[in-house]
């Protein structure tokens, strides 16, 4: 399995002339789980933003498969922050799991019968069947999350893109999640996550991507965790790490 | 009664009857839209950005539908351009830019020297709408209901997670001003009934009370065109009945029923809510 799902090359990303990604150039094999740390204000899901063209990049070439990523947008879920979604749009949590099947709808096409068992199934899949009939914002935090990796799951893709999906998730859910994800890496799929959380990284990811603006370090897990490479990630923020119980 | 005599006697009536009815439909329907994406203060500037289209166009003799999209549509395009090139906020950015075109307009229109006409694009005046406006605005909402028909899938997933559309290819910048473009229509199409001012409460008010009342978005988008229906209706009687503004005493319907809703709405109404605080505090003593 050692087919390219993602290949970067020299990913340069600016606010208003302030470099937050600098010269970033990584490939990522099929069926990967891949976890995107670094302090805080590294570029985390500015990075991850940039792989998809969700905001401009100032220079960098993406390519998924092997192709543009025009191409292959419908083969790429993303599930984004908890904190961008209005919880109280009114929508209840089957149909927002049906709007994974969009991208495979045509135009002017409606979800039918088809398409609602496809998302009763997936959200069946994260445990979350008995609240079809719910509005979204009436779920905790871990139970919207799995809502949203429903979505993702709706959608069929073969690469995966999660933005934070831990904070403010409780421990079930969160082990559901990683084991959804960890699922996908054995189905041949491709999963990038951007993580906060130095202390679980080793459990969850096969591959880190450790990032300070720059790439500081890509690799397994046991490559990227030796306390060098992490203390050029994280400069002065070295005490707290200890405090976290990492082994470095 | 007397209303229903009159509406049934006279043509002037039955054209205001079936364009402010027209009006409440769509407004109620592409409000939910701008409600739910944070949009209320677009709405207000995109309806007051149609002015200078609107003179323009009655300068130059042509249908004053054409100058008043090709405005609101440019004002859209500046007011997104001043907030994504500078520091300046999104709200900050409307404000400039829907203030500076409605001035503009004022300006044409008191060069044009019909302060009349002026008065009457500001505030309405639906008893005095002539065919071919009725005409105008039953063809802009049908356009409007078919685009929001056609593209309901494109208009949910942009309006609750843009993000996520972006990603799987949708053209979220173009559905943006797709969007915009349709808000500028209704305006048009609501000049003679509410007047440019109060659009904005066409806009957002009916939609708000449908928010309240259910969690699913196309029974919003129903109750919201139901409850534009209504005020306009209610509004109408008033209007003819004791002889007052017609875009006044349509704006109070609508803002009488949110109130209603408001306070009596069985899922976020502030009675119902307040109720079930006390019975729950009520059981834990």
């Amino acid at each position: 399995m050692k087919e390219p799902a993602i290949s970067i090359n020299d990913l340069h990303v600016s606010y208003y002339g302030n470099e937050a990604v600098k010269g970033v150039s990584l490939t990522v094999n099929r069926g990967c789980l891949v976890g995107i740390i670094g302090p805080n204000g590294a570029g985390k899901s500015t990075f991850l933003k940039a792989m998809l063209n969700l905001i401009p990049r100032d220079k960098g070439e993406v390519k998924v498969f092997g192709k543009t990523l025009k191409e292959v947008r419908k083969k790429i879920a993303y599930v984004p922050q908890r904190n961008n979604i209005d919880w109280d749009f009114p929508i209840t949590v089957l149909d927002a799991v049906l709007i994974g099947t969009y991208p495979h709808l045509k135009l002017f096409r409606r979800p039918k019968k088809k398409e609602k068992e496809w998302a009763m199934e997936c959200l069946q899949r994260v445990g979350m069947q008995d609240f079809s009939k719910r509005q979204i914002g009436e779920l905790s935090g871990g139970q919207q999350q799995r809502v949203f990796l429903a979505r993702a799951l709706a959608q069929q893709a073969d690469l995966f893109f999660l933005d934070e999906p831990f904070v403010g998730v409780d421990i079930s859910s969160e082990e559901t999640i990683i084991n959804i994800l960890k699922e996908l890496c054995l189905q041949g799929k491709t999963v990038i996550v951007v993580h906060h959380d130095l202390s679980k990284a080793s459990d969850y990811f096969h591959q880190l991507i450790l990032l300070n603006k720059e790439l500081i370090s890509f690799g397994t897990v046991d490559e990227v965790f030796k306390q060098d490479v992490i203390e050029k990630a994280y400069k002065g923020q070295f005490a707290f790490i200890n405090e976290m119980g990492v082994s470095v | 009664m007397a209303f229903i005599d009159a509406v049934m006697q006279y043509s002037f009536l039955q054209k205001a009857l079936l364009t402010s009815m027209m009006v409440g439909i769509i407004c109620g329907v592409i409000g939910c839209f701008i409600i739910l994406r944070g949009m209320a203060l677009m709405g207000d500037a995109i309806s007051h950005a149609v002015l200078p289209g609107v003179a323009i166009s009655y300068m130059l003799g042509i249908n004053f539908f054409f100058g008043a999209v090709f405005s609101g549509v440019i004002t859209a395009v500046a007011i997104g351009f001043v907030s994504q090139n500078s520091r300046i906020k999104h709200d900050t950015s409307i404000g400039i830019m829907f203030t500076a075109a409605f001035a503009s307009g004022i300006i044409i229109i008191t060069m044009l020297k019909s302060s009349t006409d002026l008065y009457h694009i500001l505030f309405g005046n639906v008893l005095a709408v002539r065919s071919s406006d009725m005409w105008i605005t039953l063809a802009i909402g049908l356009i409007v209901l078919a685009a929001v028909y056609l593209f309901y899938k494109e208009l949910l997933v942009t309006s609750f997670d843009e993000t996520m559309g972006a990603a799987y290819g949708l053209p979220v910048r173009i559905i943006h001003y797709f969007l915009m473009t349709l808000l500028t229509m209704v305006t048009v199409a609501s000049l003679q009934t509410v007047g440019i001012i109060l659009v904005v409460a066409m806009l957002i008010t009916p939609a708000a009370s449908a928010y309240l009342l259910t969690d699913r978005l196309w029974l919003m988008i129903f109750l919201a065109a139901g409850i534009g229906v209504i005020s306009s209706v209610v509004g109408l009687y008033f209007s003819f009945t004791y002889n007052l503004a017609s875009g006044a005493t349509i704006v109070m319907a609508a803002t009488a029923i949110f109130a209603l809703v408001f306070l009596l709405s069985p899922k976020h109404g502030l009675i119902l809510k307040a109720l079930k605080v006390k019975k729950r505090r009520a059981s834990l003593v």
